[in-house]
């Protein structure tokens, strides 16, 4: 087994500045990687990317994992995944939200980075997790008639549904033209 | 540069008082010959000026990361090809290391040389189809036959290498599908050659042409801040002026020991990002000559047993072989429990594999980060208050690949 790898002074600071989120600190993968609690996540992200020792400007990906069928157990069902990255301090870290079966939601980032727009749209497609406070959290790649959420592990791969209406997204195009002054 | 077209309206004001004006709704796509693929800009239009837009994809959405899920780790690596489909080894690539970083096996250096000379190769033939097909958007068709014949000399390479032109499927976890046919090098000595003359061709034919450069110049550009915000990567963002590269910043596969430029773009307007792939075209062609030149003998795949086969020999007359080679078989690869998120720098940016693994041969859950998904979803900011035509030029530039976007 490696030795395991020196704190980084991410890991160091949120530490210092949130230890009651903090739930979990892995250094034993091969990125680093923090878990805290959802109800923290955007005042973690938001100092996370103003501090100037850490500067994450870019949110490289956001997905969620779940872990019904994963052998080893989990107090909650979901756990939602930020990748993080500093371009101007060229370092990254991972960090995971859990959230429960029963109460599926989390607050958006959106409003920090605006890769968050449809990152989190893609995963309330495919998860079902329900980001409060993003503008436009409609679905992104299934069909918008589209039943179910189908990367959670109980929805089954050969399941078919039938999708016939086309989206007119015109409930996209009015509240855009509202906010332009176009109608 | 820019100059804003006066309006008829400020010409002829009395024939125009009176008259009322509705916005106009148009679809651009989902299946249009200028969107390079099924993806669907809905507008709203005064005359020809897109006053606002929406964006649909999901249209090629077959569920790559579904199916995988049930697929071992070698069985996925087909399914990578039909993501960028245009260069395909590349994400091979990226997938394969990626388990064997979580595997922690090295892959020997022979296959390491083949992966990034094969990778830079595909780089080249996606920045020609992008290129070609940006300036056939434009109307400069010519162009299109000189990059695209120099695509074909690069195709039939692979073909020849690896049976297949498109979806080539090359690399195996540990290594690679087979070794380079005797004759390669000389094959791609004289396609260097034929792909540099295309370049030259195409910009001696461009670098000056007025109509090109009105066409490109300060159309849709991205700020500094507004590209890093939206998670731009690879070309897009160094249009954009941040010199970032994953080569450079985070070295895989020696990348550090070959020397080798980051062209960086000013304005991250079409022409930017159309300039800053031609510069990417002479690094990637220095680069394969570089590794060719290095390029060091012996076997290309691992002797880790956990991912490459044993030798006939050892399957046929040893039980542990025989055991090794039937687990391999029927378990596939098994990766311990852990996660890993790996990116290697695609042609369209960073291609990132974000893997969970319980220990199995098969995958718990793999989440493609695709370059061209975060690119696009800027796509409505940077067409607001351009013209269609406009619109089109910079669709081209993105390079938007609907294989990779949908999933």
């Amino acid at each position: 087994m490696q030795d395991i790898k020196k704190e980084s002074i991410t890991i160091a600071k949120i530490k210092r500045f949130f230890p009651e989120s903090i739930l979990e600190v892995n250094l034993a993968d091969n990125d680093d990687c923090i878990i805290i609690k959802k109800e923290a996540n955007v005042e973690v992200l938001s100092f996370l990317k103003t501090d100037a020792d850490l500067l994450f400007d870019g949110l490289m990906d956001v997905t969620c994992v779940d872990y019904l069928k994963h052998p080893i157990k989990r107090k909650e069902r979901f756990e939602v995944v930020y990748q993080l990255y500093s371009y101007s301090k060229r370092h990254k870290i991972r960090i995971k939200c859990p959230v429960s079966v029963k109460d599926t939601t989390i607050k958006s980032v959106s409003h920090l980075w605006k890769s968050a727009n449809w990152g989190e749209r893609e995963t309330y497609d495919m998860y079902g997790i329900t980001f409060v406070g993003h503008e436009n959290l409609k679905r992104l790649l299934t069909h918008h008639e589209f039943i179910g959420h189908p990367l959670r592990k109980d929805y089954p791969t050969k399941k078919r549904q039938e999708l016939s209406a086309n989206d007119s997204l015109f409930d996209q195009m009015d509240v855009l033209l509202k906010k332009k002054g176009l109608k | 540069m820019a100059h804003t077209p006066i309006k008829p309206q400020e010409l002829e004001k009395e024939f125009y008082k009176d008259l009322h004006t509705d916005l106009l709704f148009l679809n651009l796509g989902p299946s249009h010959p200028a969107s390079h693929g099924t993806l669907r800009t809905f507008c709203a239009l005064d005359g020809e000026t897109i006053k606002a837009s929406v964006l649909e994809i999901g249209y090629l959405h077959r569920g790559f990361e579904k199916t995988i899920e049930k697929k071992t780790y070698n069985q996925v690596i087909p399914y990578t090809d039909r993501l960028n489909y245009v260069s395909s080894i590349m994400n091979n690539v990226g997938f394969s290391k990626a388990v064997e970083k979580m595997l922690g096996i090295q892959i020997t250096d022979r296959c390491i040389f083949i992966r990034v000379i094969l990778s830079e190769l595909m780089r080249v033939a996606d920045h020609l189809v992008c290129i070609g097909a940006n300036l056939v958007d434009i109307g400069a068709l010519t162009n299109f036959w000189y990059l695209y014949n120099q695509r074909e000399t690069i195709y039939t390479i692979l073909e020849k290498l690896t049976g297949a032109r498109l979806t080539n499927s090359f690399t195996r976890i540990g290594g690679l599908y087979r070794d380079l046919y005797p004759g390669f090098e000389g094959d791609i000595k004289f396609a260097l050659k034929e792909i540099e003359k295309a370049i030259m061709d195409v910009t001696k034919l461009i670098k000056k042409n007025k109509i090109f450069l009105e066409r490109t110049q300060d159309v849709c550009a991205v700020s500094k801040e507004d590209a890093i915000s939206f998670g731009f990567t690879g070309p897009c963002l160094r249009a954009s002026g941040v010199e970032y590269d994953i080569r450079k910043a985070h070295p895989y596969y020696y990348y550090d020991q070959f020397d080798f430029d980051i062209p960086v773009g000013q304005v991250g307007d079409t022409y930017d990002r159309m300039f800053v792939r031609f510069e990417e075209m002479y690094q990637s062609i220095s680069l394969i000559r570089q590794y060719m030149k290095k390029l060091p003998g012996g076997p290309i795949n691992t002797d880790d047993k956990r991912a490459a086969m044993p030798d006939k020999s050892n399957t046929y007359n040893n039980i542990e072989g025989l055991i090794n080679h039937f687990k391999l078989v029927f378990e596939g690869v098994e990766v311990p429990a852990g996660e890993i998120y790996d990116s290697t720098e695609v042609a369209n940016g960073e291609l990132g594999f974000y893997i969970v693994s319980d220990g199995s041969g098969t995958p718990y859950k793999v989440k493609v980060r695709p370059p061209c998904f975060y690119i696009f979803s800027a796509f409505s900011d940077m067409i607001e208050g351009r013209m269609i035509a406009d619109a089109v030029a910079t669709l081209g530039s993105l390079n938007i690949i609907a294989g990779e976007l949908d999933r």
